[in-house]
């Protein structure tokens, strides 16, 4: 195997998953971007432990920790985007810009949030 | 160690196959990043990891392949699932769920594709390796001696950071905690 074609593929996934970061807007399909980043990194664990035949099987072994990482990853970011929906009755991350400063990097204060259920409970 | 060189255009069929299978993933997670229907990014994101772990089958690591079908393609595909219905996310078709700064995102995604991959080509060029000759094969005797061999203080730590995630992603979630703060 060259190894050319499992590294390449693992650039290319690297790429598309920066794309999809940077470009969704809901927060659900942010965190789908970042699994595919993770996955192109194990891909290049697996290579490099087969390409450096590594003694201590180190690739391959950090790839099982590199994957139940981003399985705790994913719960708690799902947790989080649950707790941003209940607040804000929306996952779209571009509207959570209260750390924001207004005018800074071109942001523009968006208007009023609408008053969910949670922030009624809260008021109580 | 210095890895042995081959020219290119000798390809074997472990490496067609590999190549296939590669496009195939790559095409899925092209789509699960640009698909305006959500659940359907979900489900090309399923195929993007099942087609990593026919991958890491082709690179003779059978344990983590079958790690990535268990753990991803079964349990981290649902909770995306689950994600998606409860934070009532849009199902069908929808225009709003790329943001506006789209166009900078390709870019930045273009240049990185563009320098790792000419990196990458021309740092391992004619690089041949043997994927079946690793002195740590990828079965799971194999690996699991080598887990709990040399990797056993890593492993435990792990265990600990999942119960950690797993309380923590609990203890945000519930809702009856922030209902008892404001009464109080």
């Amino acid at each position: 195997m060259h190894a050319i074609y499992p590294l390449t593929l693992a650039a290319l996934l690297f790429a598309v998953g920066v794309y999809g970061v940077l470009a969704r807007r809901n927060a659900v399909a942010v965190l789908m971007a970042i699994e595919l980043l993770l996955n192109a990194v194990n891909l290049n664990l697996v290579a490099f432990s087969a390409l450096l035949r590594d003694q201590f099987g180190m690739g391959q072994v950090f790839t099982i920790f590199l994957i139940t990482v981003a399985a705790a990853e994913t719960g708690l970011g799902l947790a989080i985007v649950l707790l941003l929906y209940r607040n804000r009755g929306t996952a779209a991350i571009d509207d959570a810009r209260e750390l924001g400063e207004d005018g800074a990097l071109g942001l523009k204060r968006l208007p009023a949030q609408t008053v969910t259920e949670n922030d009624k409970a809260v008021a109580k | 160690m210095t890895p042995t060189t081959r020219p290119l255009g000798s390809t074997t069929g472990v490496e067609i196959t590999f190549i296939l299978v590669g496009l195939l993933t790559f095409a899925a997670a092209v789509l699960t990043v640009t698909v305006r229907n959500l659940v359907h990014a979900a489900l090309w994101l399923v195929v993007a990891l099942g087609g990593l772990a026919g991958c890491y089958l082709l690179l003779a690591a059978e344990f983590v392949a079958w790690v990535q079908v268990l753990i991803y393609v079964g349990a981290v595909a649902v909770l995306l699932l689950f994600g998606l219905m409860l934070t009532r996310a849009p199902i069908g078709r929808t225009t709003e769920l790329d943001s506006e700064n789209r166009w900078a995102a390709l870019v930045v995604g273009l240049a990185t594709a563009g320098v790792l991959v000419t990196v990458v080509a021309d740092a391992v060029r004619t690089t041949w390796f043997d994927p079946r000759a690793a002195v740590v094969n990828g079965t799971a005797k194999a690996v699991g001696s080598s887990l709990f061999r040399y990797w056993v203080l890593p492993f435990e730590v792990l265990s600990v950071f999942l119960l950690a995630a797993l309380v923590g992603a609990i203890v945000l979630s519930r809702r009856d905690v922030s209902d008892q703060e404001a009464e109080a």
